[in-house]
This record gives structure tokens, C-alpha cells and sequence, in this order.
């Protein structure tokens, strides 16, 4: 049995899975099966990268997130807000009006997350300079990069750089912030507008952190459609004194190379989720030197392609672009609420920007605990390797051969699963071609082997 | 097809990877695979480090060294043991080999960013065992060992 440790911000909902097994076959980390005609999560192995909801057709994979009306529990109700947030709107639509939206839709302080960038990498500066720092350093920005290497890269975890993501910065910030002015700390309520699953799931189950200081999480896509909205009820235009604050190199860190664009010594950036993957692979080896930071991110052009994103990455990253040019390096009027310099509280941010705890490593790779168990199950899967056909077709509800292999030795699967071992089997009558029906149907679920002509690639056909 | 002949032909955690010399598109293979194994394993993530680094060095040694060479690796719950043998140059002085910093890369194994005389002394400092053998115009033959149950 898979043993659940870890939350995870992605649900398959049954009733609307149809069993297409699209998912299945672009998860990184093989954490995808169909077992009955429906997807089948095993859940240590997700690192909530959120390629699965990318493709699937019927939206059978959802996000979850708070409920919005759950800020009016709150006296200060702060919008912690990406800048790819701003990045999602037409040239018509500036930051500024983004920003009053948010606060007639109920928000008392909206805070732009990259404000504490630039502490932040004054704090990498001083962290890989440091001769205990593991080179190169890896970035622990994205959730999904971090959890990814925690799975499958297991001997990588010290090379992640154990300083906090801006969002917690300024969730830090801002809560003393609110307090120093006066607000009592259980008034205060701080809800991050996430692009993505994996900053979800690092919220509710942190790494390195015991708890974490954002109170809810609320969906890009579904802001993005309640800022909408406020916007075309409005007769005439927002005419904002408030600006969003922020310079803007920083409001392009999420960005790629807008984190190691900051960050001294040899840098890379790495970004899409199968790069990543290759580039970690060649990193283990140690076949990488002279390099001091790496910047990955699990999306394509970073948070830009994150998977609650609704503009098309390209445009929102030329649109940061040209807003980060007008920012310039200086900062303009503050905030909603009571921002001023963030440099103020330094000393106070400086030691809340390290992790608490460890990353440490959790092999999902491994086929047992134990050495010796684990290298009878890899013989046991290389005996298996020696049967199965090697093209990874699918039909036994894995998305590899090997996947396969290793299921069967962990009891999860068997090793008639295999359409091409049933043809063998029937043919050396070993097997009952009744039973061999049976078991795709355990596999596909049930009336899966008959005609239908409503399937989903048939669906919107004239008949 | 019979399933009892494969499973008595099987011999377990035993691999064996053939390298030509030259071949730098390839080198890497080996210890990449064997990475992969350990991991399956469950090995200390750090004692895996240690094999892929001796492996990677020594595969790439042959590489760039010598003219094509075996790799024979052998695992069990104690230990990994690798031992590569390459038909080759040999190595005339292998004390002066292990120094760091001494190589005989050629200008065009360095552009390939090879060659910074490290890899003899990585072996040595990450292998618990290690073992040289060197004839001059015949080959050179590497041992490495790493034990696996160490806390
Ligand atoms: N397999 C080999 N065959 C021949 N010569 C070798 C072999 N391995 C190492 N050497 C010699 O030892 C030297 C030092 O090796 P090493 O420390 O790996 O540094 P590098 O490979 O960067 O030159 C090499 O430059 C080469 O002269
Ligand atoms: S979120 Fe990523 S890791 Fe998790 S099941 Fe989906 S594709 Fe796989
Ligand atoms: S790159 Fe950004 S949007 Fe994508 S998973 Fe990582 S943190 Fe989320
Ligand atoms: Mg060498």
C-alpha cells in the first residue's frame, strides 16, 4: 500500500474520469495507472508539477482551493499576488486597476509576492558565498523542482538552497507589518493567488518549514475571472492613486533567469519539467562543474506557464517585460495597507528567510527498504523485462514495460496484464480467452471492449 | 518461450558495459545505469554519489586514455565492486598519474572540457578500495570498491 504523507492539491474526480490514460502517460514520475477505467493516483510519487491537468480532455483533474468568501473571516484580508497575476491582462488592463479590483472584491491589502526579491538575493548571495554551501547551489523556488528532486534525485537534496521562496518572505512581512500597526495577529488573514498545484501543496505540507504563514490559497484562473468581471462593471476607468510597488528587475523573478539574473557567480536557468529531469540526471553524475546557482522551474518560461496561468505564456511574459522596463529600479507609491520599506524590517526578515528544517530525501525510486529484499525485486524485474514486449503501449494500465515490472513485484499488478503475455498465454492455452477479456475489463473497466461511438474523439462528429 | 530458462539463465546485480575509446557521446552510460540501480536499491544517496563519481571518472579516463576497455560491475548487499579494463597506452608513471592536477589530455580532449588531471585522485578519495594496474603499450586495468553497508 502507498502510504500517504503528503498533501496533494490535485483530485481526480472518478465520476468524470473517462479512463483515456492521457495523464498517465505524461507524468514525470510514473505516479499515474488505470485500474477500472479510471485514473489511479500513487501518491508519494506526485511531485503536483500539474502536467496531468494540462492534458486532460475532460477536465477530470481539478485544483483544489480555498473558498473566497473564506477572507471575510478576516479584519485584514491581504491578496499575497504573483506577478504573473498582472502579466495575464491585456495592455488594457493595467496593474493599477488589477490592484483596486482586488480590493473592491473585498481584499483590504494586496501585496505584490516579488517585493521581497530583492532581499532574497542578497540572502543567495551570502548563502552560496558561504564555503558550506553545496554546489552548485539548486534554487528553491519551485515546489515542483523540490519535490521532484526529493523523489528522484535523492543524493541532489543538499544542493538545495534552504533559504525561503518570496512568497513566505512576504507573507512574513507582511504579518509584522499588520501587527507593528496595530492588527492582532489572529485578525489577519493572508491569501496567496497561486499559478500552480505545487505552491498549493508546498503551503499545506511544507518542506523545510513547520507551518506555513499563508492562511488560504485562491486559484489564479478563478481570479482572474473575478477581476475580470469587476473590471467590465465598471462604467469609467479605474483611475488608481495606488500603484502596486515593486522594482522591476524583481517583478521578474518567477520568471526564467529572472532569479539568477540577480544571483552572483555562474548561473543557469532551467526551465519545462523534462529539463529539468535531463539536466538533474546529468547533475548526479557530477559530470557538471564550475557552476554556482541553478535557477529551474518545472514550467515552461517559469510561473508564466504555470497551469492556473489563462494567458498564453509568451504574451504574459512580454507583457512583464515591458512592464518591468517602465518600473525601472525605482519604486513608486506604496501599497494598500501600511507598506514602506520593506529594507525597515532587514534584520527582523534576514533571520526568517533561512528553512528551519532539512530537506531531506524521500526515494520513491527504491523497490524496498531493505538492500537485500530490494535486490531480489530488481532481479525479479529484470525476469520480467526479459517478457514484457519493451514498447511501452500502455494496455495494462502502465505507462511503461518496466512501470509494469516493478508493479507486479510490489503486488500492485500481474503479469497477464500484458496484452502480448496474453496472446502468449492463449496461445500456449494457459490462459482462457474469457479471462483474458476479463482482465482488460478490470484494467479499462467494464463495456470498455465495446463499440461506442460516443466517445470523446468522436463526440462533436455530425452523426 | 518457456518463463523457467529465463529465470535460471539470470544472474543477478552483475553488468557489464563495453567503452571504445574516443567515444565521448557515450561516456557516461555506464555509471548513469549503475546510478539508477542503487537508487532502485536503496542505497545511501551519498555512498551513490561516491560509485557514480568513481565510475564516471574511470569510464571517462578509458575514454579519452586508452582505445576501448570492459566495465565489470558486480553488486551485492555488502559491496559494489568495478573493475574496468581497457586495452591501451598503459600508464608509464602511475604515481605521477595520481597526482592532481597531472594529465596527458590532448588539446582536443581539454577543449572538451576534459582533462583537468582530477579524475585518478577523485577515484581514490571516493573509493573505500582502490586498485591500479598499468602496462605501458597493453592496457591499464582500474578496481574499485565501495562498501554499501556503512552507516
Ligand atoms: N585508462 C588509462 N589509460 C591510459 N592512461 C591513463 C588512463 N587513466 C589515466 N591515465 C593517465 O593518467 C593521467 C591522469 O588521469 P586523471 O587523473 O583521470 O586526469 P585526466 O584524465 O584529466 O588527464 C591521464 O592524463 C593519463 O595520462
Ligand atoms: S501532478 Fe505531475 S507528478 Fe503528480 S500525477 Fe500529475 S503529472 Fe504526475
Ligand atoms: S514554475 Fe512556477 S508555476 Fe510552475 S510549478 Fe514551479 S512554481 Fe508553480
Ligand atoms: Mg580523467
Amino acid at each position: 500500500m502507498e502510504r500517504k504523507d503528503f498533501h496533494h492539491a490535485l483530485t481526480i474526480l472518478t465520476d468524470v474520469c473517462i479512463g483515456c490514460s492521457h495523464c498517465m502517460r505524461v507524468c514525470p514520475t510514473e505516479a499515474l495507472r488505470v485500474r477500472n477505467g479510471k485514473a489511479v493516483l500513487y501518491e508519494n510519487r506526485c511531485i503536483d508539477c500539474g502536467e496531468c491537468f494540462k492534458v486532460c480532455p475532460v477536465r477530470a483533474i481539478i485544483i483544489e482551493q480555498d473558498d473566497l468568501r473564506q477572507i471575510f473571516d478576516y479584519k485584514h484580508r491581504v491578496a499575497l499576488i504573483p506577478s504573473v497575476f498582472f502579466g495575464q491582462f491585456s495592455d488594457k488592463v493595467t496593474p493599477a486597476a488589477v490592484h483596486d479590483s482586488l480590493i473592491e472584491i473585498g481584499f483590504t491589502d494586496v501585496f505584490e509576492v516579488e517585493n521581497s526579491a530583492e532581499m532574497l538575493s542578497h540572502a543567495i548571495n551570502r548563502y552560496i558565498a558561504s564555503p558550506t554551501a553545496v554546489k552548485p547551489v539548486i534554487s528553491s523556488f519551485c515546489p515542483a523542482v523540490v519535490r521532484l528532486i526529493q523523489v528522484k534525485f535523492p543524493a541532489l537534496v543538499d544542493n538545495i538552497m534552504l533559504l525561503k521562496p518570496p512568497l513566505d518572505i512576504s507573507a512574513v512581512y507582511y504579518r509584522k507589518r499588520l501587527v507593528d500597526a496595530g492588527a492582532k495577529p489572529e485578525e489577519i488573514g493572508i491569501f496567496y493567488i497561486t499559478p500552480c498545484a505545487a505552491k498549493i501543496a508546498a503551503i499545506k505540507s511544507p518542506v523545510g518549514e513547520d507551518s506555513s504563514e499563508i492562511t488560504g490559497v485562491i486559484n489564479m484562473d478563478t481570479m482572474y475571472n473575478q477581476v475580470l468581471k469587476n473590471i467590465r462593471h465598471k462604467s469609467n476607468d479605474s483611475q488608481s492613486a495606488t500603484q502596486p510597488f515593486i522594482k522591476g528587475k524583481s517583478l521578474m523573478w518567477s520568471l526564467t533567469n529572472g532569479e539568477s539574473g540577480h544571483i552572483n557567480g555562474n548561473c543557469l536557468a532551467i526551465d519545462g519539467i523534462d529539463s529539468a529531469i535531463e539536466f538533474l540526471e546529468k547533475l548526479e553524475g557530477e559530470e557538471v562543474t564550475d557552476i554556482d546557482f541553478l535557477e529551474i522551474r518545472s514550467c515552461d518560461e517559469g510561473c508564466a506557464g504555470g497551469v492556473l496561468s489563462y494567458g498564453n505564456r509568451f504574451l504574459t511574459v512580454e507583457r512583464m517585460r515591458k512592464r518591468s522596463k517602465q518600473m525601472g529600479t525605482t519604486q513608486t507609491a506604496p501599497i494598500s495597507g501600511p507598506g514602506t520599506d520593506m529594507w525597515d524590517l532587514y534584520p527582523y526578515l534576514l533571520q526568517r528567510i533561512p528553512l528551519v528544517e532539512p530537506i531531506k530525501p524521500r526515494n520513491m525510486v527504491k523497490l524496498d527498504e531493505d538492500m537485500a529484499k530490494a535486490m531480489k525485486k530488481m532481479e525479479r524485474v529484470q525476469r520480467y523485462m526479459c517478457f514484457l514486449p519493451g514498447i511501452d503501449c500502455g494496455v495494462c494500465g502502465a505507462p511503461t514495460c518496466r512501470a509494469l515490472a516493478e508493479d507486479i513485484v510490489q503486488g500492485k499488478a500481474a503479469i497477464s496484464d500484458c496484452v502480448f503475455l496474453q496472446k502468449n498465454m492463449e496461445h500456449s492455452r494457459k490462459l482462457h480467452p474469457d479471462h483474458s477479456y476479463r482482465i482488460m475489463e478490470r484494467i479499462w473497466g467494464k463495456d470498455r471492449l465495446q463499440k461506442d461511438c460516443n466517445k470523446l474523439q468522436n463526440r462533436n462528429l455530425e452523426s | 518461450m518457456d518463463l523457467s530458462q529465463c529465470f535460471n539463465n539470470y544472474f543477478a546485480m552483475h553488468f557489464k558495459y563495453e567503452i571504445q575509446g574516443g567515444d565521448f557521446t557515450n561516456a557516461g552510460q555506464a555509471s548513469s545505469q549503475v546510478k539508477q540501480v542503487l537508487k532502485q536499491l536503496n542505497v545511501d544517496p551519498k555512498l551513490i554519489k561516491r560509485v557514480v563519481v568513481c565510475l564516471y571518472e574511470a569510464e571517462v579516463n578509458v575514454v579519452a586514455h586508452a582505445w576501448s576497455g570492459v566495465i565489470d560491475v558486480e553488486v551485492n548487499t555488502e559491496r559494489i565492486q568495478i573493475v574496468l579494463a581497457d586495452k591501451g597506452p598503459g600508464i608509464p608513471d602511475i604515481s605521477l598519474a595520481m597526482q592532481k592536477g597531472f594529465s596527458t589530455a590532448s588539446p582536443q580532449v581539454r577543449e572538451m572540457g576534459f582533462g583537468a588531471g582530477m579524475g585518478l585522485p577523485n577515484i581514490e578519495s571516493n573509493a573505500d578500495e582502490f586498485r591500479i594496474n598499468s602496462k605501458v603499450n597493453e592496457g591499464t586495468t582500474v578496481e574499485i570498491m565501495v562498501y554499501l553497508s556503512q552507516a
